[in-house]
């Protein structure tokens, strides 16, 4: 195992210390990515629980009755776009443009709180016709997988506003542009997890 | 150096086992259960083939490379050798390929939903025989038994005829708990909306625990029956027993009896509702149908 | 009037006078003896002035060493507690017989075998397992700190605050008693309505967040922040062995911190997930918490096998037998850890084949775990062994962890598991892992990496009073359990009817009394080992003649661990640099980029602990506030922009050279 150690010419002593500054390098995006494969687990177990419960309707409403899928494709469009824009201010960074990196945020925060209100509504209708979390396993694990999603979208709305203020203050400095590299990864592993709502719970789920 | 000690509380288990009390696992009453205690026989001498090695050789790697013993020898830098390596990872690798083989063979014979194929180690199960069906419902915190073809029903206690196989199907009322009966056969849980199922044959006659093997609240610790092999002529008595106690356990009878209630007599019922343990598997008990039906769409 | 209860109502939820215990001697003694304890603390705290210190030096320390040493605290101090509870137990179950119901009611004992389980898991072993990561990891590595050091500081307070809400429900309304992993229906609200289970969810919860980040954070540093040279194949084996375990804590918990959620979504909003009735299916919550709960259980050992590595290697004075068997055994377990987890519950009736399947992946994790005894035994072989206390923990594990293994194995049999499954055999198999696997390896680490972090060796006499009485304890308090569990006795009862099960129960108390003696002892070797630190000062920084980088620094390492960035050339670097006579630098130093320190981990989680506290008496009011306030201390910290500072190169000259003076007047 001592190779290295032994390829050094005999006598010769081997450096064991960098006489510079080390920088290692940064770990954020990884850490971030590691947090975000974490998270996936936690969307895996909500899906798995709705795989599992999905037709446990205990007498209840299903989803084919439910769902109201042109409302839930207008949704779908708007958080699809919304990590379109988020790719434009991306690139506006790459640039180094403040204002149009802002704007773009701007747009993108608008679509999210959109789908957020889209989302809002559908649940109230449903729980005013009395189709609520509480109704059967079915819709226990529907309101908790969908509304993970919508909480971590509301979520991310709040960092991006909180970037918009930083942005503004301090500019696209190294640290700002790592914050909104790790938002944009955020934004688009939602934007994945919605698709696969999308086609699991919903377009699945409204099969008879 | 000292390391000899370890040795001696180790020596205590074996010793207290051949001391006699009753370790009923190894010497149970019923055939499924004998086969269970000697698969743990059976795995644990194979295990021991490895174990035993794996302890003299520490004690005694320990005692001589001690620093003291400058006799031994002093190999700094040797730390590899791919036979050894080979031989380290081969040798548990072929207890587990024994291993896995029975394990693959025994779960599948003992499988507690597939019906028995003998009643003991010398009697295969007559072709036409019907095992005897008992239902099971862990309760808060008691037990009820069903005999549907009798008629009859028991609380905290359960009987069987020596060498016919039973069939026991059981559920719970409101938590987890688990069916055990160490001297019949292994333990199964028993789950509120599920049914499990356990096949088993008492062979002796004799009055046997039985319990829950699965915490399940407060009254847990005395969640206790009696299981009793008997003779065809003394089960029939038994059964006649209920049948002359003239109460009945309707639905109403049975809503009363799952609230929760600790220690509770052995209670024997002449009749029982019809369909009484379907009715509390889909929780149809009250009328209401909430679960298994209403699964399909 | 109506208004004043409804206001009272949204902020003090249920809780009233009545959850707290006064009627309880047990519970109004404990509380006395804390209450004491604790105001002996802070007098000493406010009369030797070291409030400031507390504050600037510990609390709001990023420094990876501090925080370890305080997770090794935490774990500890929690020990004491969980231990408290095992007593408890042992003497219930040696005085409940025929018709003597003990002193503990089911109430009341019910509560301490859950908070036991919980207590040791999550706040004893995996505080100490965080522990010695944290402090060994970037020094092993050469690495200044950890890759986020703030994100540290926040997971430990996480951790620290979860155990707080534990020890708080011992005044303030009650544990949890449904067993250590809350199985519904039981846990459900119908089954269990009054606040025991919202503490273990709340508890449990908010430290999972604090470990779940911890270990995104040293996977980071693992992965980013190795000295130049050390390939993967170059780590150190417990630091192998913490990124494995770091890899199963981010791959787990999230599953843990889901199927928690869902419980409380049952309990507190109503839904149907894990219910009898309107299609729950309470099964589904045994998969998921068991897909958490086995990789647990190689979370915990994991790092334990890492410790017994540098241990061995270090008092052999041998390279580590088959290094890279070791590696591949530590990843072979890592990945099927995870497809064996329905062994847990064979009797729920899966089906032959399934149980097969599960029951044969169990078995295979046997065969990398052999390979590593067989890689320690072999390099013992042709060793020079000083047993010093970390070997001796070391032997006795090898020795006490084959039978735990064997039973184990046993156990993975499904037919086996169906007469063995939750009884007293069960209950010693896993204690002769976790004492026998964990423990051991931790008390190994602690014992080992002890001088490294304070500069002084722990007392050998009152080590090896604890070692002993901690062996030999362990075996009278379990060698029965294993022999009860074949008599077909199952595990947390509160008393029994047949008599001749006394016996074995009064040697398992005796067994638990000298554990009991094990960790006075080592109580003792901490307070002996403080008052002759001088004598067992260690100058050198290398106290016993070690082979890996975190030797190579001063003990207790300066806050910037080196001075310079290590460069690696061989596994073993330190004994490769020794075998080189390296000199350490004397000149030419730099300024070196350090993290500062902050208070904002500590104030996050506080408000975090809050909001679980309020959750559980459903105070909404104070919920709500302290909700907001922890988002807006989180903003607020992200605007915190200036986190780091250089220590000038006069300073690292200065400590450099207290060193090199230290040194020559070893030599």
């Amino acid at each position: 195992m001592s190779e290295s150690a032994n390829t050094l010419p005999a006598g010769a002593s081997p450096s064991y210390y960098l006489t510079g500054e080390h920088h290692p390098e940064n770990g954020t995006l990884l850490g971030f990515w590691l947090y975000l494969m974490s998270d996936c687990l936690v969307f895996a177990c909500l899906f798995a629980m709705y795989g599992v419960l999905g037709r446990s309707y205990a007498g209840g409403p299903t989803g084919a009755e439910l769902f109201d899928l042109p409302l839930v494709a207008v949704n779908t469009s708007l958080l699809l776009l919304s990590s379109i824009t988020y790719g434009f201010a991306m690139l506006e960074m790459q640039k180094s443009r403040l204002s149009a990196t802002l704007s773009w945020l701007v747009i993108t925060g608008l679509l999210g709180a959109g789908f957020i209100y889209i989302e809002l509504h559908e649940f109230a209708h449903l729980i005013h016709e009395g189709a609520g979390p509480q109704r059967s396993a079915f819709l226990s694990s529907f309101f908790t997988l969908v509304g993970t999603h919508g909480l971590h979208v509301t979520f991310g709305i709040v960092w991006l506003v909180t970037l918009l203020v930083q942005l503004s203050k301090f500019g696209l400095t190294a640290a700002n542009k790592r914050r909104l590299m790790c938002l944009s990864m955020f934004w688009h592993f939602l934007d994945v997890v919605w698709i696969g709502v999308f086609t699991f719970v919903y377009l699945m789920g409204a099969l008879p | 150096m000292s390391l000899p000690k370890y040795a001696r509380p180790l020596l205590m288990a074996p010793i207290a086992l051949l001391a006699g009390c009753n370790v009923v696992l190894l010497h149970p009453a019923g055939a499924v259960a004998a086969q269970q205690g000697h698969l743990i026989v059976v795995s644990t001498l194979l295990m021991l083939l490895i174990v035993v090695p794996v302890m003299v050789l520490t004690i005694v790697f320990a005692w001589r490379y001690r620093q003291s013993n400058k006799a031994a020898t002093y190999a700094p830098e040797w730390d590899h050798s791919t036979q050894l390596e080979l031989v380290i990872w081969a040798a548990p690798l072929l207890i587990i390929i024994a291993l896995g083989a029975i394990t693959w063979i025994s779960t599948h014979i003992l499988d507690p939903f597939r019906p028995l194929r003998r009643i003991d180690a010398g009697h295969a199960v007559a072709a036409d025989a019907r095992p005897l069906v008992v239902e099971v419902v862990a309760l808060d915190w008691k037990w009820l038994f069903i005999y549907p073809e009798e008629g009859i029903a028991v609380v905290n206690d359960v009987a069987a005829p020596v060498d016919r196989p039973v069939l026991f199907k059981i559920t719970a009322s409101s938590v987890m708990n688990s069916f055990f009966i160490p001297a019949l056969a292994g333990q199964i849980y028993a789950m509120p909306t599920m049914q499990t199922e356990l096949h088993a044959v008492i062979n002796h006659a004799g009055d046997f625990d039985g319990f829950s093997a699965n915490y399940s609240g407060a009254g847990f610790s005395d969640m206790r029956f009696k299981f009793h092999g008997m003779s065809g002529a003394d089960f029939a008595r038994w059964i006649e027993t209920a049948k002359a106690s003239g109460h009945t356990l309707d639905r109403a009878a049975y809503l009363e009896l799952q609230k929760p209630s600790e220690r509770e007599p052995v209670r024997r019922y002449a009749q029982v509702a019809d369909r009484l343990f379907d009715s509390i598997v889909d929780r149809s008990v009250n009328g209401g149908n909430l679960t298994a039906a209403s699964r399909e769409p | 009037m109506d208004n004043t209860s409804t206001l009272l109502r949204l902020v003090l939820g249920r809780l009233s006078l009545d959850a707290i215990p006064y009627h309880e001697p047990i519970l109004v003694g404990t509380f006395c003896v804390v209450a004491l304890a604790g105001a002996a603390v802070m007098g000493a705290l406010t009369y030797f002035k070291l409030w400031g210190v507390l504050w600037r030096d510990w609390i709001t320390s990023i420094d990876h060493k501090k925080i370890g040493v305080m997770y090794c605290i935490l774990g500890l101090v929690m020990l004491l507690r969980g231990f408290a509870d095992a007593l408890m137990m042992r003497a219930q179950q040696a005085l409940a017989f025929g018709g003597s119901y003990g002193f503990l009611p089911p109430h009341h004992y019910d509560q301490v075998f859950t908070a036991h389980g919980v207590i040791m898991i999550f706040f004893v072993a995996m505080p100490l397992v965080a522990g010695l990561m944290n402090f060994v990891v970037p020094l092993q590595i050469g690495a200044r700190d950890v890759a986020f050091p703030f994100l540290n500081n926040f997971s430990f307070w996480m951790t620290a605050f979860g155990a707080g809400l534990v020890m708080v429900s011992l005044f303030v309304g009650e544990f949890a008693r449904t067993g250590w992993l809350a199985y519904p229906p039981l846990s459900g609200i119908l089954s269990s309505p009054d606040v025991g289970v919202d503490y273990y969810i709340w508890s449990l919860q908010i430290a999972g967040v604090g470990t779940l980040l911890s270990g995104i954070n040293l996977i980071a540093t693992i992965v980013k922040m190795r000295a130049p040279g050390m390939s993967l194949m170059k780590m150190p084996v417990f630091t192998w062995t913490a990124l494995c375990t770091n890899i199963l804590i981010v791959a787990a918990f999230p599953v843990l911190t889901a199927v928690l959620a869902l419980l409380s979504l049952d309990r507190y909003a109503g839904t149907n997930f894990f219910t009898n009735d309107l299609g729950g299916n309470a099964m589904m919550y045994v998969n998921l918490i068991w897909i958490w709960g086995h990789p647990e259980v190689y979370i915990l050992v994991l790092p334990a096998f890492g410790v017994f590595s540098e241990v061995v290697a270090t008092f052999c004075g041998k390279r580590l037998f088959g290094y890279a068997s070791m590696v591949y055994a530590t990843v072979v377990i890592m990945i099927l850890s995870y497809l064996v987890w329905l062994h847990h519950f064979f009797t729920m009736g899966s089906g032959a084949s399934v149980n097969s399947f599960f029951g044969i992946t169990t078995m295979i994790i046997s065969i990398p775990t052999g390979a590593k005894i067989f890689n320690w035994l072999f390099t013992m072989y042709r060793g020079r062994i000083r047993f010093e206390l970390p070997m001796m923990w070391t032997v006795s594990f090898m020795i006490t962890f084959v039978i735990g293994g064997m039973t184990g194995v046993l156990l993975a049999v499904p037919p086996a598991d169906f007469v063995l499954h939750n009884s007293l055999f069960l209950v010693a198999h896993f204690h002769n892992v976790i004492i026998g696997g964990v423990l051991f390896g931790m008390l190994a680490g602690i014992t080992y990496w002890f001088p490294k972090a304070f500069g002084y060796k722990l007392d050998p006499f009152w080590g090896r009073c604890s070692f002993w009485f901690w062996t030999i304890g362990f075996y009278f308090a379990f060698m029965p359990l294993y022999v009860l569990g074949l008599m077909g006795v199952t595990r947390r009862l509160s008393h029994f009817d047949d008599p001749s099960l006394a016996i074995w129960f009064r040697i398992a108390a005796f067994g638990a009394v000298l554990i009991a003696l094990g960790i006075g002892s080592f109580i003792v070797q901490m307070i002996v080992s403080f008052v002759r630190r001088e004598q067992l000062r260690d100058t050198t920084g290398d106290p016993w003649n070690g082979r890996t980088l975190e030797w190579s620094t001063s003990s207790p390492p300066p806050a910037y661990n080196f001075a310079f960035t290590p460069l690696v050339h061989d596994n073993d670097t330190w004994a490769d640099m020794k075998n080189n006579h390296y000199r350490h630098p004397r000149e030419g130093f730099i300024p070196i980029h350090m993290p500062k320190n902050t208070g904002a981990g500590f104030v996050i989680a506080a408000l975090c602990a809050l909001y679980g506290f309020a959750l559980i008496w459903q105070m909404w009011l104070p919920a709500a506030v302290s909700f907001v306030a922890m988002l807006a201390a989180v903003i607020i910290h992200t605007f915190n922009y200036d986190r780091d500072y250089y220590i000038p190169a006069e300073e690292v000259a200065r400590v450099e050279g207290a060193r090199t003076e230290a040194l020559a007047a070893h030599v």
